[in-house]
């Protein structure tokens, strides 16, 4: 079994901003991505329900040099002023060439 | 006025929509399950759209010229005020100022309804009024986007901000559920024909015990989301509590006084009155949020959800309706 190994990306935010960031991970360098709804507690308090809208947790699987342009391009542009935690974890997977 | 404002309290949906605040006040957990809440909201819009496309294609293009007008007035002129107000008087910064503005610009469909509702009970206590004008609907539709996009407009020029370009926001404020369902249902009734809508009308019209038992179920929640928002009234400071209650005064006062003179019924100035006080809160704060990103959601959910809506459907709409009874006498 041959396994690639690679870095997950995870980006919670706020829901407004999916359409946004999803076209910047595709232009960073990111081959797919799953967005799943989500709800909890941070530093900015409390995010559920219909307003200010629910969070979502996306995630991408990508190369070292693909994960670290994203978190550079996430931290400029969005720390300032949104809800958002991102964070880079490792993973092995097979058929490595589907994601770089 | 006192009758009338026992009228308007007494009603099922003022009275849902007060359950709902007291429902959260107690902390209870109950709320209406997110699907039924949207997709009560999808029946409510498209029910608004036919029924009035359906009068929309009855009514004489002289006759809605003028009221069609003044709405665009009223959509250019209330963001424009709002930011004046909030920036010269509340000391706002720029983008709090505008994106609160864009909210009190745009309209609440939720607002519209209530106000065509307590109409409609009005009328039938008082025979002597004169039947509401069924295309108001129509001027709903052209409220909501105007007033979105001039405060997004002055936001983005003052702050340079680089978020999304306004085409985008124009393209999401257009096709979103409110516009679909409210100009497309306009569409569809203006097609259908009143022998068409006669058999989909015991479902849709808005005077049906479908409509108004659907309705109080909605305002149900309005209320719970109203109420989670209370706790915020604290930090918004008591500018913000007085803009919420005043400036829907100013601009209900001002499409009274429009529509009087555009010949609108007493009916029709209440709920043109109803549109331009209400401020949006499904259109506009995703918007904001996406376009002016130093604004304060706090501000302007607060202001939008906890401060105007409750006020408008507990005690303005009934002065709406005192007003336009004044400037027609």
């Amino acid at each position: 079994m041959k396994l690639t190994n690679l870095k997950l990306v995870t980006i919670i935010t706020e829901a407004v901003l999916e359409e946004q960031v999803i076209r910047e991970l595709k232009s960073l360098g990111a081959k797919g991505y799953t967005v799943v709804a989500s709800h909890g507690e941070g530093s900015r308090g409390m995010r559920a329900g219909e307003l200010p809208g629910q969070n979502i947790r996306i995630e991408t699987l990508v190369g070292a040099d693909v994960a670290h342009k994203i978190m550079e391009h996430i931290s400029a542009h969005y720390f300032k002023h949104y809800a958002i935690v991102c964070y880079i974890s490792d993973a092995a997977v097979l058929r490595g060439e589907k994601y770089i | 006025m006192h009758d009338i404002l026992q009228t308007n309290l007494l009603s099922p949906i003022t009275l849902c929509f007060i359950l709902g605040i007291v429902a959260k006040l107690v902390r209870s957990e109950f709320s209406l399950p997110k699907d039924i809440y949207l997709g009560i909201s999808i029946y409510l819009l498209l029910a608004l759209g036919l029924k009035g496309g359906v009068e929309l294609a009855e009514a004489s293009f002289s006759s809605i010229i003028s009221p069609v007008l003044v709405t665009l007035l009223i959509g250019c002129i209330t963001p424009i005020s709002s930011y004046l107000i909030l920036r010269k008087l509340g000391r706002f910064s720029v983008a709090d100022a505008a994106g609160i503005a864009a909210h009190y610009g745009s309209v609440s469909a939720v607002t519209f309804i209530a106000a065509q509702s307590f109409i409609n009970e009005m009328s039938t206590k008082m025979p002597s009024l004169p039947p509401l004008e069924g295309y108001m609907p129509t001027l709903l539709a052209l409220l909501e986007s105007p007033g979105i996009h001039i405060a997004l407009a002055i936001g983005a020029i003052k702050t340079a901000s680089k978020g999304h370009g306004t085409a985008k926001v124009l393209h999401e404020v257009l096709t979103g559920r409110t516009m679909i369902l409210l100009l497309g249902g306009l569409i569809v009734g203006y097609l259908i024909g009143h022998k068409n809508w006669e058999v989909i009308a015991p479902f849709y019209d808005s005077k049906g015990g479908v409509f108004r038992g659907l309705l109080c179920l909605f305002l149900l929640e309005m209320g719970i989301v109203a109420g989670s928002r209370m706790g915020d009234l604290k930090k918004v400071g008591l500018f913000l509590i007085g803009f919420g209650t005043i400036v829907p005064l100013l601009h209900g006062t001002l499409a009274i006084a429009l529509g009087t003179w555009a010949g609108l019924s007493v009916g029709g100035c209440t709920v043109l009155a109803a549109m331009a006080a209400s401020a949006s809160y499904i259109a506009a704060p995703p918007a904001v949020r996406v376009t002016l990103p130093d604004a304060n959601p706090s501000y302007y959910l607060t202001a939008a959800l906890a401060i105007t809506f409750p006020f408008n459907v507990v005690l303005g709409i009934p002065i709406y309706f005192e007003l336009a009874k004044f400037f027609h006498a």
